[in-house]
């Protein structure tokens, strides 16, 4: 019940893999036979990638993970030697946006964190209004990980467009549970992960559209046209590549069971807890996304109390995980503080069952009670 | 669905563990002879703890928290420590006697562990300033 933080590598992905860690060993770089195999494959796999979300294969560099690809794109599009720019992104941004953000901060460009309302929607016209001459990129994810707000990537595009600025989104979360085209949604610049998909870990991609100005930010052996230096992952590409045509099989009969089982999750908590609310957007949702704050328990203790009973789920609270800090996502949100300790994020995957849903219900509902029990405002 | 084996890995100690999952002494006195409350929502922990002393002894220590694993499990291990000690006894118990009998915390999990004996110590106060 924790899938928007990882998933299992799918057994079909693990078999495409397993030749290039051992007998298609080769480097693609190489000119011999075996550096052919290699580098065939790796192209076999970068037109896997750019047909699934409408791209050219030439417009795929790989890299080691969404991360990377979220640094690359929003470093990368500033020129290197240009002075101060100004860059404007979302206040509910992954990590890996923020904090490269907060780096280009730090060596003098200016940003701009759009806020957004109560649903984690962005505000377009405080967007609009922000762009300055100076701006060089946009950065909005396509949808959030903590709530699964889907945000409106096509009017941002339109904006940009307008303006003539470079575009990027962070679609980590939404590749394989909503559909992804790059010309649909009207963005130059695109983050991948392979291992939200059902890939291997430590590989992604970064869609760059045809004519954008990029620099790297990793130099070597001009690999990936020079963008993304150092020999390829080979394996992980693979598999990334398989991931991702697996995912856009999957993706229609995938979604619609995950938004049953959200669906049922959410009318069931909110008709039977009182005192709880959903996160985030009510419709634009990732359909495997519930996010609920529950008023008078902390979040960890949910956690933990549903761990020992076999469910894995995830908490924005400030004792959550091992961060020791609060969601900016939820207090982006504007949620009060009564709620936003007992946060608690569940997030489903293809695997999940109707019969385990209703074993979430019913140890979600035991957990709070219990919880609640213990609690000094509960009752008051 | 992700399953972990329970008992199986995590963060805490077995001892934590147990006294989260299951604590001693969860309520609130009525008619108390000293409450002490420490923490808000903006914290987002909230420990509540009551005593009833009777020469000199607290002779039952009660707790309501509001928190995470460590508020909870320190809340259940200080109304342990407490209960049928003496004043002056309970006074001198110090938080590292608390991470003790838990088995120690992880690290950077100890930064609201002195709560709960705060808490503790502030229904001791109260007592002393109603029976001046």
């Amino acid at each position: 019940m924790d899938h928007s933080a990882t998933t299992p590598v799918d057994p079909l992905v693990l078999d495409s893999m397993l030749p290039y860690f051992s007998e298609l060993f080769g480097n693609p770089s190489s000119l011999h036979s075996f550096g052919n195999e290699a580098s065939e494959a790796l192209s076999l796999a970068r037109r896997q990638v750019a047909e699934i979300i409408g791209a050219l294969p030439e417009e795929i560099i790989f890299t080691s993970g969404g991360t990377e690809s979220d640094n690359l794109a929003i470093r990368g599009v500033i020129p290197h030697d240009s002075g101060k720019k100004h860059v404007i992104t979302s206040a509910v941004e992954h990590p890996a946006v923020l904090n490269t953000c907060a780096f280009l901060e730090k060596v003098g460009h200016d940003v701009t964190y759009v806020p957004v309302d109560s649903n984690g929607v962005v505000d377009l016209e405080y967007l609009e209004k922000s762009i300055r001459d100076d701006t060089i990129v946009i950065s909005v994810m396509h949808a959030n990980n903590e709530v699964g707000t889907i945000q409106p990537l096509k009017e941002i595009a339109q904006i940009a467009k307008k303006h003539g600025i470079c575009f990027h989104t962070d679609a980590v979360q939404s590749v394989g549970k909503i559909p992804v085209n790059v010309d649909d949604l009207g963005v130059d610049l695109l983050s991948i992960s392979s291992h939200k998909i059902y890939g291997p870990k430590g590989v992604g991609a970064l869609y760059v559209r045809k004519g954008t100005m990029i620099e790297p930010i990793v130099f070597g052996g001009n690999h990936e046209k020079g963008i993304r230096s150092g020999t390829e992952n080979v394996p992980g590409i693979i598999g990334l590549g398989k991931a991702m045509v697996l995912a856009q099989e999957r993706l229609e009969p995938d979604s619609e069971k995950m938004r049953q089982m959200r669906d049922s999750l959410i009318k069931r908590i909110l008709e039977s807890v009182d005192d709880v609310r959903l996160n985030g957007h009510p419709t634009q949702r990732l359909p495997n996304n519930v996010n609920f704050s529950f008023k008078y328990v902390e979040g960890e203790s949910m956690l933990m109390l549903l761990d020992m009973k076999g469910i894995g789920v995830s908490t924005g609270s400030a004792c959550s995980s091992r961060s020791q800090k609060s969601s900016n996502v939820l207090s982006s949100l504007g949620i009060e503080d009564e709620y936003i300790h007992g946060s608690l994020r569940i997030s489903l995957g293809r695997e999940n069952s109707m019969e385990e849903i209703d074993y979430v219900v019913k140890s979600l509902k035991e957990t709070v009670s219990k919880l609640r029990e213990m609690s000094p405002l509960a009752g008051k | 669905m992700q399953v972990s084996d329970p008992g199986g890995v995590y963060l805490y100690s077995k001892k934590v563990i147990e006294e989260f999952s299951n604590p001693s002494n969860v309520g609130s006195i009525e008619n108390a002879d000293g409450v002490g409350e420490i923490g808000s929502t903006v914290d987002g922990d909230i420990i509540n703890i009551s005593i009833k002393v009777r020469d000199n002894v607290l002779e039952d220590v009660k707790f309501k928290t509001f928190g995470c694993v460590v508020a909870i499990s320190t809340s259940s291990m200080v109304t342990k420590l407490s209960k049928g000690k003496t004043i002056d006894e309970v006074l001198e118990l110090k938080n590292e006697d608390v991470i003790e009998a838990l088995e120690g915390l992880p690290e950077g999990k100890d930064r609201c562990s002195g709560f709960a004996l705060d808490a503790l110590k502030m229904a001791i106060e109260d007592y002393k300033q109603k029976n001046k």
